[in-house]
């Protein structure tokens, strides 16, 4: 799931201070904590309440899309909305890549709700960043524990000399040292000490130079009956 | 290292520039401990400071003094390709030693904003300068003309919980090249002891940490923000009764050494007796307390 956090009201009260019109869209995605049309609806009452407050005229709607990041989606479900009604912003309760799928589609102005933390998981009432996404992925050699998303310098060949009591230095020593958990993991196996050992000489970082893009190449099946 | 590969037990003291231009200190107290040791670390932007270039202040502290320089390189701010373009630069510029550091992460030091780099770690850089010395290219195999010459350690840190991933994790540092072993402060002879027989089964000299405090002051600090290291608290009561003694400043001064002589000399000495290939005496603007350290140590 990928992770966000609402911008303080108040920025978002500014960059919507020149609109009149406004169509609040929330995803139903993966985005997490929800970012659904409930909280579409809580935020056009604290706009309307704020607008009322200043004495300031304001319109605004709600509507939601079962995942913002998909163009066809997207498109199939705002496009019945905006060729019937007039909007001069749209306020997007979707992670990054939602926006800018909307503000693709149309020129009217599109703005963020949001700032996209990371891809993370819940546990207990947190979330927890564990894939950073790297093109290379290690899981398979470190015992389940991604080192790129949960050492603070991504070291590939660590422990670094930071830890203390098994914590991290970065952090005021409250998150685990990614790598003595991974010593921990892979010790108990018996090809663990082999995997820990495994000199990593350096990394591609051309597998995550951005802007990237993967192209899903289509096999066609033929189907035969067996 | 040529004192190293004799089995001598040897002695590396260290110097750290700072926010100045300035390196006259540095090179003062090089020459103060110019006899005493083979040769002194010179940090790099240490806790994620910025402080001025190391390797300028190994290349002038070594020409003014004489004394060998250990040029530390952190991979914390510099990628690979800054890390090979200053390392061939310390080539022309004589330096014989390098320490090959991750270095602490950017947003622990006074400018916590900076986007930290990490392309590499210490073993990476290890790699690195062991392939620009041995096969003279660079990373990539590009030939290097004129390859530079000279030795690389990396750092080793016994406080490590559980000691057998710090082991392991130096097993691969010495793969990728390392010729010897600087520790982070140790203040258990114990500690000490349980390493060296740990590394044993690498066979790569190690030079044990040790870190004399100048003052109650430092000591307290060090005990305090210093992670994992703890001063052992009858040297701390010691030095505070320094502190709140009467005596007049150079008295008080004079004492403080007495402090760490009677902590550090027998410290010394057990370690001579060990499989160490020497000490690395962190006393950062107190140079004149390495060369009595070990003088003493030696009986004299």
């Amino acid at each position: 799931m990928i992770i966000t956090k609402e911008k303080t009201i108040e920025e978002i009260y500014s960059m919507l201070e020149p609109h009149k019109k406004i169509l609040i869209i929330s995803c139903d995605g993966c985005v997490q904590p929800p970012r659904g049309l409930k909280q579409a609806d809580i935020m056009l009452k604290l706009l309307e309440l704020k607008r009322k407050l200043e004495n300031k005229g304001f319109e605004a709607k709600t509507t939601t899309i079962l995942r913002q990041c998909d163009d066809d989606i997207t498109v199939s479900t705002i496009k019945p909305i905006l060729d019937h009604e007039e909007f001069d912003a749209i306020l997007s309760l979707a992670c990054g890549v939602g926006v800018q799928i909307v503000a693709g589609i149309y020129e009217i102005p599109v703005y963020p709700a949001q700032n996209t933390l990371f891809m993370g998981a819940k546990i207990g009432n947190d979330y927890y960043e564990k894939c950073a996404g790297c093109g290379d992925c290690l899981l398979g050699y470190t015992g389940g524990f991604c080192p790129i998303a949960n050492c603070a310098k991504s070291l590939v060949n660590g422990p670094c000399g930071g830890p203390i009591d098994e914590k991290c230095e970065v952090g005021n020593y409250t998150n685990p040292c990614a790598w003595i958990e991974i010593f921990k993991r892979l010790n108990s196996r018996p090809d663990g000490i082999e995997l820990f050992m495994k000199f990593r000489t350096s990394v591609d970082y051309r597998k995550r130079n951005n802007p990237r893009k993967y192209e899903e190449k289509v096999i066609e099946v033929e189907r035969t009956n067996i | 290292m040529r004192e190293i590969k004799a089995r001598k037990f040897v002695f590396t003291g260290e110097l750290e520039p700072e926010k100045t231009t300035n390196l006259h200190e540095l090179i003062e107290g090089a020459k103060i401990m110019k006899d005493a040791v083979v040769a002194a670390n010179v940090t790099d932007n240490p806790q994620s400071m910025a402080y001025m270039s190391s390797l300028v202040a190994s290349y002038t502290v070594q020409k003014e003094s004489g004394l060998e320089m250990i040029y530390q390189l952190r991979c914390s701010d510099r990628n690979r390709i800054a890390l090979t373009s200053d390392l061939l630069g310390a080539g022309h510029l004589g330096i014989r030693n390098i320490l090959a550091l991750t270095g602490d992460h950017t947003s622990l030091g006074d400018t916590p904003e900076a986007k930290p780099v990490f392309d590499l770690d210490s073993s990476q850089l290890c790699y690195l300068i062991r392939k620009m010395v041995d096969k003279g290219t660079d990373l990539n195999g590009n030939n290097i003309h004129d390859p530079p010459k000279y030795h690389v350690g990396v750092a080793g840190n016994p406080n490590c919980v559980p000691l057998e991933a710090e082991i392991l994790k130096l097993g691969r540092k010495i793969e990728a090249g390392a010729e010897f072993i600087q520790t982070q402060v140790i203040y258990e002879i114990e500690l000490a002891r349980t390493f060296i027989k740990e590394m044993e089964r690498y066979k790569c000299p190690i030079l044990i940490g040790i870190f004399p405090m100048k003052s109650y002051g430092v000591a307290a600090y060090f005990d305090k923000y210093i992670p994992g290291v703890h001063v052992p608290k009858h040297l701390l009561t010691d030095l505070k009764a320094v502190k709140d003694s009467d005596l007049d400043k150079s008295a008080k001064e004079q004492k403080y050494a007495e402090v760490n002589f009677e902590y550090f000399v027998p410290f010394i000495q057990e370690l001579m007796k060990t499989k160490a290939a020497g000490v690395h005496v962190m006393a950062v603007g107190w140079e004149s307390i390495i060369v009595e350290l070990i003088q003493k140590a030696y009986g004299e």
